[in-house]
């Protein structure tokens, strides 16, 4: 092929303007052995394009539908949601009633050990009563 | 439509539907991901079939569409960079290397283009679709392949001539 032609289609191959036939010939003469020196490095841009076009995919196309697992997950996360609303919702206020309750337990028992002993001061104050009425007779009497 | 009627109409051209999601998404996982839904979606919907024009135009279509979803998504982040290993057992070992370099070499060009050029260079060519057919599956007008092509193909050359002069000049 004459090279002054292979040139042109050059040219014209890098403004876009070559058809498919004028880049078949550019491709055959780049995988030929006798390539001139100064476009050589063209050859391996067209080797890689034959190269390229022969790949083919490797796994077998099935046509049906490959199992979503997936959209489980969804179920899943909705069920996991509900049960923490739930919790959130009934489980959390029992323990704050539980915790009320004890507390007023609690302070019940301490008020009730507070009257009890307070109790047991009123009856000793009781003798002062006894001590009041004695003193009020012998003053009385004094007068 | 039989599942063989469908099989034997998209056979032709589904390995250039994995080449060209490929070119987009670099991984071969990925692409054989691709190329496997969108026949799925196709079969799903062959009802719709006969009503496509050009059956091979519309499916590059949707496998472009789809691998630009892709790399939109979220799952985007896990795509892997995967090289080939070019086998040609006729040459030499040390000048298989070599060539092995140079065609990986230009790979790693192609996938620096931006993806409108890398999309337009691979349909032309590596399928050697005609510019009807190119602008058809890229929603393109003709001349605008045209300019794409252009300059896919200037860039490369500047790299390749880059590359090929290293050390000499």
């Amino acid at each position: 092929m004459e090279l002054n032609n292979i040139d042109k289609l050059i040219e014209k191959y890098l403004e876009a303007e070559t058809s498919i036939v004028e880049e078949k010939e550019l491709r055959s003469y780049f995988s030929s052995k006798n390539v001139a020196p100064h476009l050589e490095q063209y050859k391996y841009l067209f080797e890689y394009f034959i190269i390229a076009e022969n790949e083919t995919m490797p796994k077998t196309v099935s046509l049906k539908p490959r199992k979503n697992y997936y959209k489980w997950f969804t179920v899943a996360a909705s069920f996991v949601l509900a049960f923490g609303f739930y919790t959130y919702n009934h489980v959390k206020p029992n323990t704050q009633e539980e915790e009320a309750l004890l507390a007023y337990y609690q302070t019940k028992k301490a008020l009730q050990l507070v009257s009890n002993n307070f109790n047991i001061g009123a009856q000793k104050v009781g003798y002062l009563n006894e001590f009041e009425s004695t003193k009020n007779q012998i003053f009385k009497s004094n007068k | 439509m039989t599942q063989t009627a469908f099989l034997n109409l998209v056979l032709p051209f589904k390995d250039k539907m994995y080449r060209l999601a490929k070119r987009l998404l670099v991984s071969n996982e990925e692409a054989e991901d691709a190329t496997q839904e969108i026949l799925l979606k196709l079969w799903t919907n062959k009802i719709k079939i006969g009503g496509y024009k050009n059956t091979e135009a519309f499916a590059m279509t949707m496998t472009k569409n789809y691998c630009f979803d892709r790399l939109k998504s979220k799952q985007a982040q896990n795509l892997r960079i995967v090289h080939n290993n070019y086998k040609d057992e006729t040459t030499a070992l040390q000048k298989q290397i070599e060539q092995q370099d140079s065609l990986a070499w230009v790979e790693k060009l192609m996938q620096q283009l931006p993806s409108q050029q890398r999309l337009v260079m691979q349909l032309r060519d590596i399928e050697q679709y005609e510019f009807s057919d190119i602008a058809k599956v890229l929603e393109m007008k003709e001349t605008a392949v045209r300019v794409n092509l252009s300059r896919a193909r200037k860039t490369i050359r500047e790299q390749l001539i880059k590359k090929h002069n290293y050390g000499i000049k």
